[in-house]
């Protein structure tokens, strides 16, 4: 509702959300999840159903795919390139005090949101952590010689829980993909409008109408909303 | 009003926090997971909750991606090599020999467990002791009907009281998919240790490591605590 002058017929500001670094990263470590995933299936209820496969060949899938996981991840923050991706991890693990709370009560205190909102930061932080649990412990798991029993034990059943809580996590980061196109669209073009923007992201997009007011004042820069700005550290 | 909003903008490291946190999380299921496991596999046994982690399930691993039917009528078991009588036996023979009942853990090395698994067949010992062992022998192994597994003990260890020649698994004969009709049960040792789908039996001349110890496993499977030279004695009935 607070879209300011939305019919304005002037340009519409485009921000860059994600880079192509960025977006890389997301999407092979999207499909690596993936992979995770299906072949995760047969493997864990195989025994349930009976079911009968290749299950070395879906087993080696599945190891190599999880050592590969945090590979695009950490290439992505590492080196010159990784510039967008450091400020986004340190955008998402540091908050503010509003946004714990906004966070607590389920979106119900108002918030001027950050470039990503507190359930997207959550999201960012877990999933980072579940890839270092599922990671050590899946090591555990193939390279089991080198570790106790009571840990092999250990690390399969915290394998299964971390891959059970992973699986709703995804599920609902696609649900929430699919019914936020703009958001979604983002991941593929790398950009969002202004308008998008202020629905979503409001603080962040009046940070970068800050940061370009200097040298180039746009037309879409003007409605500076008072207060709302000074988040920015 | 930005006076007042302060404490709002205040900056909190939630993410080193949460992260940190989950980390540690994982860290104390690794150290404990093995005790909340078995607290939950007591509370909610092997029927559909045991396909929540935790629960009792087998994980069912084949080498060559399918099992190998053979029908109980069909099903013979040799047994060959160094001993004074060679003998194949149908599942009726087996069924006919004194049957040895047993509840045991069925222990992966991969780390998942199964307790209390209730198992009956015939001892190994028995039918190495009416084929007649001859001196010199040295070692047990094992072939598969799925063509590609085997293994082996040794003879120490194949005359351990526990060690299993078993048709029927939890109540009811061996699945197919659990290596029926017939395998092999060693609950002292890891798993990979209990064919499955056992076709021959051979007394030979030397320790002839199986499939899985090719593969880099132990040739002794030992479990922890698993001294091998203590019988568990188990009820025979």
């Amino acid at each position: 509702m607070s879209t300011a002058a939305p019919a304005r017929p002037s340009p519409v500001m485009t921000l860059v959300r994600f880079d192509a670094v960025q977006r890389t990263a997301h999407w092979v470590n999207a499909l690596a999840f993936g992979v995770l995933i299906f072949t995760a299936i047969p493997l864990y209820f195989g025994s349930f159903f009976g079911v009968v496969f290749e299950r070395h060949t879906i087993q080696m899938i599945h190891l190599w795919t999880g050592v590969f996981l945090p590979v695009p991840i950490l290439v992505s923050l590492a080196g010159p390139w990784g510039r967008r991706m450091r400020a986004d991890l340190r955008r998402a693990t540091v908050w503010t005090r509003r946004e714990v709370r906004w966070f607590r009560t389920l979106g119900r205190t108002p918030l001027d949101a950050d470039k990503f909102n507190p359930g997207q930061k959550a999201n960012i932080i877990f999933v980072g952590a579940a890839i270092v649990v599922l990671f050590a412990t899946g090591y555990i798991l193939q390279w089991f010689r080198f570790f106790p029993v009571s840990w092999r034990e250990g690390a399969t059943f915290t394998h299964d829980v971390f891959a059970f809580v992973v699986f709703a996590v995804v599920v609902g980061h696609i649900y929430m993909a699919l019914t936020h196109p703009g958001s979604l669209a983002s991941m593929f073009t790398g950009t969002v409008d202004e308008r998008w923007a202020a629905r979503n992201a409001a603080g962040w997009l009046n940070e970068e109408r800050a940061a370009d007011a200097a040298p180039a004042p746009s037309p879409g820069a003007a409605p500076q909303r008072p207060g709302g700005s000074d988040e920015r550290a | 009003m930005s006076q007042l909003s302060r404490p709002d903008v205040e900056k909190v490291h939630v993410g080193r926090r949460a992260f940190l946190g989950l980390v540690a999380l994982g860290a104390a299921g690794v150290a404990f997971g093995g005790s909340v496991q078995r607290f939950v596999s007591s509370k909610v046994g092997s029927g559909l909750g045991g396909l929540l982690p935790g629960g009792d399930h087998f994980r069912i691993y084949t080498i060559t991606g399918s099992f190998p039917y053979v029908s109980r009528r069909k099903y013979r078991l040799k047994v060959s090599g160094l001993v004074d009588h060679p003998a194949t036996f149908t599942l009726d023979d087996l069924e006919a020999m004194p049957a040895l009942t047993m509840v045991k853990d069925f222990q992966c090395v991969t780390g998942w467990r199964v307790t209390n698994v209730h198992w009956k067949g015939v001892r190994l010992s028995d039918l190495l002791a009416n084929a007649g062992v001859q001196p010199g022998a040295v070692a047990v192994s094992f072939d598969s009907y799925d063509g590609a597994d085997s293994e082996s003990l040794t003879l120490d260890q194949a005359h351990l009281a526990d060690v299993m020649v078993a048709y029927e698994m939890l109540g009811a004969p061996v699945t197919l998919e659990h290596g029926g009709p017939v395998r092999l049960v060693v609950p002292q040792m890891y798993g990979y240790k209990s064919l499955k789908w056992l076709s021959a039996i051979r007394v030979v001349d030397r320790v002839e490591p199986g499939y899985w110890e090719q593969n880099g496993y132990p040739v002794n499977g030992w479990l922890d605590g698993a001294t091998g030279n203590t019988n568990p004695n188990p009820s025979l009935t």
